[in-house]
């Protein structure tokens, strides 16, 4: 999970390889949880301020995501075809849970789902206050860009202690 | 087809499937959310950041360090003293400056030089953060971080008194142990010994022991009021002597953060504020004065575009 912010003056970009998700696509529920604190940015003091200043991550450690599948169709991904697929959940960041629509697509290979998503956000919308002074270096529409791949949990698996 | 799937950080991977695997029958009637969050969390303790803002209190150093491939450029000035009259615009015609640098060489490792307008001085440190503090499990309660500095007075002297290198150098040790209490609320204390080659009288100690206290309290977000006190252990106290006490403000914004603080010591290096502070804070002795600090990424972190 990779966001990216571009403005005249700088770019910002971050990720994190903790996020954890759970998809069950017989019911169509999807659920991601990622710790805020796992971000990498590539300053130092970007990273520091991101938590400190913007996320307030010690009080709002994780953003979560809770959704619904629309449109699956399950026969296609078992063929191993890519979907198109759109998601409709409560994305809860800083405080502050916002009814989104995300468009992404699934993918069936090797027993494997991948996923791949691509939306915005906007940080005024979650109440991250941006002040005046560096306004001109946050954009104000933050690009997300989600790339998973998922392992079944499968009934034997459940089998086993 | 029932088909959950699970997508995790390596370090999760494993304790997660099987939270997911134990209650798979359950999987379909059950909030997904709420089984994710019940998953354990990966056992590694979480760093506390940010204890400070700035690498400086107000006149000594925090437990901070700039981190790997960061560069400080540091600008701090004391105006002359406030009680200094009219004629000398209450001390801002005589300003005292130090400019510095300070890079870190790994999140830890600090190396810094800086130049005092004050008795023309050279000094340069090293800064090592040997614990930080974390939450979690193996939680530490406190960062503690070492610092060793030397200062090199390259005045020219009319005294007769040859001055060889030896005699014009200075060492301080520091030992900051400090502890984030809130967001908001930050400790540090500050064991401290100056160790002068010379001595202006005979019966003045060479090491003199400073035990120093300070903290910031946040007002907003990116304000706070700092305090910063070294109380000079009386047995190694050179004569005329006073404690260094400074309060500040700190304002921080994107890459710079400014202090602006009212002190009794006009110098900015370990030496010259706990080993030459005369001015009596409450008489109106007091310099006004303002640290900046500017960072730059000279080594971004790997695997970023430029």
């Amino acid at each position: 999970m990779s966001f990216f912010s571009t403005s005249i003056l700088e770019d910002i970009e971050a990720r994190s390889e903790q996020s954890a998700a759970l998809i069950d696509l017989q019911s169509g529920q999807v659920a991601f949880v990622i710790p805020i604190k796992s971000f990498q940015f590539k300053r130092t003091l970007m990273q520091e301020h991101f938590n400190e200043n913007y996320m307030e991550s010690e009080k709002y450690p994780k953003a979560t995501f809770k959704g619904q599948l629309h449109n699956l169709d399950r026969d296609a991904l078992a063929k191993g075809q890519s979907q198109q697929v759109q998601v409709e959940g409560d994305l809860f960041i800083h405080g502050v849970t916002k009814r989104v629509q995300v468009q992404g697509a699934l993918e069936l290979q090797k027993g494997n789902l991948l996923v791949h998503a691509f939306f915005s956000v906007a940080p005024a919308d979650y109440g991250i206050e941006i002040p005046l002074l560096v306004r001109e270096n946050i954009a104000r529409i933050v690009s997300i860009k989600l790339v998973a791949s998922c392992e079944s949990v499968s009934q034997i698996s459940a089998a086993k202690p | 087809m029932h088909l959950p799937f699970t997508r995790l950080g390596r370090r999760v991977a494993a304790t997660l499937l099987v939270g997911a695997a134990a209650s798979t029958a359950a999987l379909a009637q059950d909030d997904l959310l709420n089984q994710l969050e019940q998953t354990p969390q990966p056992a590694a303790p979480e760093l506390v950041e940010a204890t400070f803002k700035g690498l400086r209190l107000i006149n000594g150093h925090t437990v901070q360090t700039p981190g790997q491939g960061t560069l400080a450029f540091l600008i701090s000035h004391r105006f002359g003293a406030l009680n200094s009259g009219a004629y000398n615009f209450f001390g801002l015609d005589q300003a005292t400056l130090r400019l510095g640098f300070e890079y870190g060489v790994t999140d830890r490792l600090t190396v810094g030089i800086g130049r005092s307008s004050m008795e023309k001085a050279f000094d340069g440190f090293l800064k090592y953060k040997a614990l930080r503090q974390s939450t979690g499990p193996r939680a530490m309660p406190v960062t503690v971080t070492l610092l060793a500095t030397s200062a090199l007075n390259t005045l020219r002297f009319t005294d007769n008194l040859e001055r060889t290198l030896p005699r014009r150098l200075t060492y301080t040790y520091q030992a900051m142990i400090a502890r984030k209490f809130s967001p908001d609320l930050s400790i540090q204390v500050m064991p401290t010994l100056v160790h002068r080659n010379l001595v202006a009288r005979a019966t003045e100690p060479n090491d003199v022991y400073a035990l120093g206290v300070g903290g910031r309290q946040k007002l907003t977000k990116r304000t706070s009021l700092n305090l910063e006190y070294y109380y000079l252990v009386p047995s190694t106290k050179p004569y005329d002597l006073r404690n260094s006490l400074a309060v500040g403000f700190d304002i921080e914004t994107g890459g710079h953060v400014f202090q602006l603080h009212v002190t009794n010591s006009q110098g900015m290096i370990e030496k010259q504020f706990i080993t030459e502070t005369r001015g009596n804070f409450f008489k109106g002795d007091l310099f006004f004065g303002f640290n900046m600090a500017r960072n730059f990424t000279v080594r971004a972190k790997e695997g970023f575009r430029k």
